[in-house]
């Protein structure tokens, strides 16, 4: 019973991750960058919906939607301002000015809402009692946001022809636009899909840990990419499961093994994990060709 | 000097620069000039441009890129730490044992140079990347469970997994030291670090990264840089040359971080975290791949200046990020580089293909 009570934390934390990986592997996808700006844009979407929230006392579902919306909004600004005009250029200059970006949005957010912790009230509350097992609700409502957007997002690029139009710039941006497909756009509508599901990542995981900072998004960033590297980056299905056995084996560890070095134990299943896997869980390993 | 190679003059000029700056500083502060304030800072400094110009060496020359340059500093600080407090008695005469403390610092960093580059540098690009992130925190994580103490039958360590146990677990006898305590850090550290010993330090990274680059083994290692499979097919022992170049930038990395364990008498290991390793990222990054002097200029700038600013401490980090962001945006996109280019006029031989 207990092993099982830890099961269902990790899984719940796992489908924070997981919601976080799938807008990282979908923006590394496509842009071929490590976009580290992803997790402040958490961030700054739990700090939107606490104001929603607590500022103009709107409902939770709606405080989510304009949280949605502004990091939307965040997303394209900074696709279009700071990583569009690099796009030539070599992946560690477009990897600093991400790094320069989550800077700036960190160090806003110090500006505007101060560096004192902000206590979240979660979207919804209480629990669900079954055979003596209890599961808040938000653990439930996450765990469903994460199936619904996983399987979501896959018939979106499988089947619409936006998402046609994006596998095919993430296979070849020349080729795709010799087929008269806009590639910024296909890139900027990635970054807002992105942007959004990192939204909804950060109500959910400041509902779940109710402690708001500016710097309470560059853990989970860091570890959901993390996860998207674990499953395979640029995979869908890969994000979702990394993310899963990331939170499993957080909370597992951190129960059975040593609170302290939980997240060490995450980082080592990653490293043995690449080493025999070098493309991740369901990463396709692409050999150079000469 | 006008038999010398070009880039001879270059690395003389290099060490020319380095001394006369250190000449400046020390007569600045003799004077007076330097405030105490300016002058706390010159041995953090030193230590942020050996770091740089060791991750240069891994970035810029060997070609891969490494986000857990911090984790190597961390090693050498506590190990450097350690060797310090427990030669106090033993080893009277400061700068011999900072010397030691330092060898000691950069052999325990080239250890776990070679541990964590045996596996790590089998991978390629951004699965690279994000093992060396994962690396530098569970060296971080570790050592945060540390406790060590020293006494007159020697070293006492422990590892602190479940959280549980105390300093009193060391088993010290009377007049032992409790070196390391866990997550508080080293603490007591008998601060004997000296910019001199910095600017030497400087002057030995110098000269080891510079003829590394320009001897053989320098020049096999820029070959996988450039191609490794071409690099490969005239014979080059890939592991070997990628391994030699990734333990000297840790084993560089570990002596700098006993000169920065031992300048602070408190400590923590999470002070060498992912943020630490970017910060050195951004100083090379920004100093020019590959490019010796622009490593040292930029760690230079890049530290000393945001210390400067304290006095705006909210918006100087937000000012570094704008800044930050411009300067990646002037140097490489090709829009703003075509604008530069008609402003600034052509130097020649100044073209750099990446």
């Amino acid at each position: 019973m207990e092993f099982l009570s830890y099961l269902i934390s990790g899984i719940s934390l796992g489908s924070v991750y997981a919601i976080i990986a799938l807008g990282y592997t979908m923006v590394y996808g496509i842009a071929k960058m490590l976009n580290f700006a992803h997790g402040d844009v958490i961030m700054i979407g739990g700090y939107i919906s606490f104001c929603a929230m607590s500022y103009l006392n709107l409902p939770g579902p709606l405080a989510l939607l304009l949280a949605m919306v502004v990091c939307t909004a965040l997303g394209v600004i900074i696709e279009g301002l700071a990583y569009r005009p690099l796009r030539e250029a070599t992946s560690l200059a477009v990897l600093i000015t991400a790094i320069g970006v989550s800077y700036f949005l960190q160090n806003s957010a110090l500006l505007i809402w101060g560096a004192t912790p902000k206590v979240y009230s979660p979207i919804i509350e209480g629990t669900q009692t079954v055979g003596g097992l209890s599961v808040s609700n938000i653990s439930l409502l996450t765990m469903a946001a994460c199936i619904v957007i996983m399987v979501v997002l896959t018939l979106f690029t499988s089947k619409t022809k936006m998402g046609k139009a994006m596998r095919a710039c993430s296979e070849d941006k020349g080729a795709a636009q010799l087929m008269g497909i806009n590639v910024n756009r296909t890139i900027s509508i990635t970054f807002a899909i992105g942007s959004a599901l990192a939204a909804v990542a950060g109500v959910l995981m400041c509902s779940a840990y109710p402690t708001l900072m500016p710097t309470t998004g560059s853990m989970p960033g860091i570890k959901a990419f993390t996860a998207a590297v674990f499953g395979g980056i640029g995979s869908i299905p890969g994000a979702f499961l990394g993310g899963i056995l990331l939170g499993i084996i957080e909370a597992l560890a951190k129960a059975y093994i040593s609170t302290q070095l939980s997240n060490s134990i995450v980082f080592a299943v990653l490293i043995i994990v690449l080493l025999v896997r070098p493309a991740g869980l369901l990463g396709k390993y692409v050999p150079e060709k000469v | 000097m006008k038999n010398m190679k070009s880039s001879t003059k270059i690395n003389f000029a290099t060490y020319l620069g380095v001394v006369a700056a250190y000449i400046v500083i020390t007569l600045l502060i003799s004077n007076g000039v330097l405030g105490r304030k300016a002058a706390a800072l010159l041995v953090p400094a030193c230590c942020y441009v050996v770091m740089a110009v060791s991750l240069n060496l891994t970035v810029g020359i060997l070609g891969e890129l490494s986000l857990g340059h911090a984790g190597f500093m961390s090693v050498g600080a506590f190990a450097g730490i350690i060797a310090a407090m427990s030669l106090v008695e033993a080893v009277p005469f400061e700068p011999l044992r900072l010397g030691i403390a330092m060898v000691v610092g950069a052999v325990c960093a080239g250890i776990a140079g070679i541990i964590v580059g045996v596996p790590v540098l089998r991978l390629r690009g951004d699965y690279l990347a994000i093992v060396t992130l994962a690396f530098g925190e569970i060296i971080k994580d570790l050592i945060n469970c540390l406790i060590v103490g020293h006494d007159s039958k020697g070293l006492h360590i422990i590892f602190n997994f479940k959280g549980l146990k105390t300093v009193d677990d060391l088993g010290l006898l009377d007049g032992g030291t409790v070196i390391i305590k866990g997550a508080q850090g080293a603490t007591g550290t008998v601060t004997i670090a000296s910019f001199t010993a910095g600017v030497i330090l400087i002057l030995i990274t110098l000269f080891i990264v510079l003829n590394l680059v320009h001897s053989r083994s320098g020049r096999a290692i820029m070959a996988i840089r450039d191609n490794r499979i071409a690099a490969e097919s005239v014979g080059i022992n890939i592991t070997k040359y990628k391994l030699m170049g990734f333990v000297t930038s840790a084993a560089l990395a570990g002596a700098a971080g006993a000169l920065y364990g031992l300048n602070y008498s408190s400590l923590q290991a999470t002070k060498f975290n992912f943020n630490t390793s970017i910060l050195v990222l951004v100083f090379v990054v920004l100093g020019g791949l590959g490019n010796i002097w622009g490593s040292i200029i930029a760690a230079v700038v890049l530290y000393v200046l945001p210390e400067a600013l304290r006095s705006v401490a909210d918006l100087r980090m937000l000012v570094y990020a704008i800044v930050l962001i411009l300067v990646m945006l002037a140097t490489n996109s090709p829009k703003l580089k075509g604008l530069l280019a008609k402003v600034i006029p052509h130097k020649k031989g100044d073209e750099v293909n990446e």
